[in-house]
């Protein structure tokens, strides 16, 4: 018999018992894992896109914001970029009429300094030139050089015209000082007596004359009644010389100032020039003018 | 040679003995129970997990899925029983490359018990899903001609069951214990290896055919719920 009853219900006892085996070793746990890896599977994917749907919100908040920011950005800058415009241009034209009125001030100082010098130079030269002068005529002056101031001295006198020859008549009261006759070196007797026969022949009287001696007259004769003065002398050229190189020297002084100062503004940088185009030419003017 | 491990008792006290195959099958169960608690032991929940309880995972979602495929439409709930039956049926077959190793299912006793626990099971399940009423309204469907034919059915099918194991698990270790005896070498290794297949083979048979026994039983009240949930998969192979 190839039925063995016993060990069919052996056997049917074996393996009810392995099928409770199997579902409390193999099976519960292995689906219990498996239920659980989905579930966490699942509540991971939920949780992945709950966290995508908040990334794409705070994504599109923060796309809002930086539009809004760059908005923003930009009008400050642009209200800034003026700003600073505004600002430049005037710091600029603070900065050009600083330059300006600078530049005025040390062109005034420039020029007086220049009219100064030009003055101080002119007087020294002046100066100078009449010293060197004087003293060349002095060196020069002699007993010779005398005689013949004194005939000039006479014939003047012999030539005077009748008005002044009135006018000093008129000076020369009875009871009066006596005439003085002034020359630089002491009057030989001949001389001083063609003097006081010509000053008789002047005056058509007999009048006292009394001689001196002025080192500064350097080469010359000068003659005083009452106050008038009649004289020659090579002091009053050189004077009269001085007077008119003075006003002649005066003027150019004043006219060689001018030329400078058109200098000066031609010599101005390009770039003050570019920046200032319209100022230095009208001010140069200006100051020629003043 | 034995022609069934039943014939090979090892201690035996009146009508109780202890043969081959309740040997052979204590030790499949400890092998399966232990190996299982070994590997469960420690399960992962993770993303990452063993090899060997990936293994698992893989064998028993796969007959979680055919059982589903054959029209189950609670699997978990017939798991146990025919995921045990597969795994029993597949092991037994699966060591008969162990030298000296007899099959449990090589003997008719085994095939007979489960045959039996398949014919209980049946209208267990089925009046577990539909009634007691519901189900024996199946048997006089679609007349009640057909009783004694539906009741033969049942019978035939579970003798079919176990005589068709039984005859495969016994022919392959007949013919390997043949082919040992007349060619020694190299075409034994190949019978084994076709034996193995067949094995398999035998084990999906049996659980699927399970499978479809219950599906039969419990399908009644789905098909009148839902007529187009599909013909009865009522196909007997091998």
């Amino acid at each position: 018999m190839l039925i063995n009853w016993f060990t069919v219900g052996a056997q049917l006892l074996n393996f009810l018992i392995l099928v409770w085996l199997m579902k409390r070793f193999l099976y519960r746990p292995i689906l219990d894992a498996i239920d659980a890896r989905e579930e966490r599977i699942a509540a991971e994917l939920a949780d992945a896109a709950a966290k995508q749907a908040e990334a794409e919100q705070a994504r599109e908040t923060f796309r809002d914001k930086n539009t809004a920011l760059d908005q923003q950005r930009a009008t400050l800058l642009s209200q800034a970029a003026q700003t600073a415009e505004v600002e430049r241009r005037r710091l600029l034209d603070e900065a050009r009429d600083a330059a300006d009125s600078l530049s005025a001030k040390r062109r005034e100082a420039l020029s007086q300094e220049q009219e100064r010098l030009s003055e101080e130079l002119v007087q020294r030269t002046r100066d100078e030139v009449f010293a060197i002068a004087r003293k060349a005529l002095a060196d020069l002056a002699c007993a010779g050089l005398d005689a013949r101031m004194c005939e000039v001295f006479v014939q003047r006198l012999q030539d005077l015209d009748s008005a002044t020859r009135d006018e000093l008549v008129s000076t020369l009261t009875p009871g009066s000082d006596p005439v003085l006759v002034s020359s630089a070196f002491d009057l030989p007797p001949p001389q001083r007596r063609a003097i006081q026969v010509a000053l008789a022949d002047l005056f058509a009287a007999e009048i006292q004359v009394r001689f001196e001696t002025a080192a500064q007259l350097i080469n010359g004769i000068e003659l005083s009644v009452n106050g008038r003065k009649l004289g020659w002398s090579i002091a009053d050229y050189l004077t009269a010389m001085e007077k008119s190189v003075g006003e002649l020297l005066t003027v150019p002084a004043v006219a060689d100032a001018e030329p400078d100062t058109a200098h000066d503004a031609e010599s101005t940088p390009p770039a003050a020039e570019a920046s200032t185009a319209a100022g230095p030419p009208e001010r140069s003017e200006s100051e020629q003018r003043g | 040679m034995p022609l069934s491990p039943d014939e090979i008792v090892f201690w035996q006290w009146g009508i109780v003995q202890l043969n081959a195959t309740i040997v052979y099958t204590w030790l499949l169960m400890l092998f399966l129970a232990v190996g299982a608690k070994l590997i469960t032991r420690r399960l992962a929940t993770g993303l990452t997990r063993s090899r060997w309880q990936n293994l698992l995972e893989i064998i028993v979602t796969a007959i979680e899925k055919q059982i589903e495929e054959v029209g189950l439409s609670h699997p978990r709930t017939y798991l146990d029983f025919l995921g045990t039956l597969f795994l029993f049926v597949a092991t037994a077959s699966l060591f008969t490359v162990v030298p000296g190793y007899q099959p449990p299912t090589g003997s008719l006793s085994t095939t007979v018990a489960l045959a039996l626990c398949v014919f209980v099971a049946v209208p267990l399940f089925g009046i577990a899903e539909q009634g007691l009423a519901s189900y024996l309204k199946s048997y006089i469907q679609p007349t009640f001609i057909m009783l004694p034919f539906n009741l033969i059915s049942e019978l035939s099918r579970t003798l079919a069951l176990a005589v068709r194991l039984f005859g495969n698990m016994m022919s392959g270790a007949m013919i390997i214990g043949i082919l040992l005896s007349i060619t020694p070498f190299v075409f034994p290794i190949v019978m084994t290896l076709l034996g193995l297949l067949t094995g398999m083979v035998q084990a999906y048979i049996f659980s699927i055919l399970a499978a479809v026994y219950i599906a039969a039983a419990t399908r009644v009240r789905a098909k009148s719920r839902d007529p187009d949930a599909g013909a009865s998969p009522e196909q007997q192979p091998g």
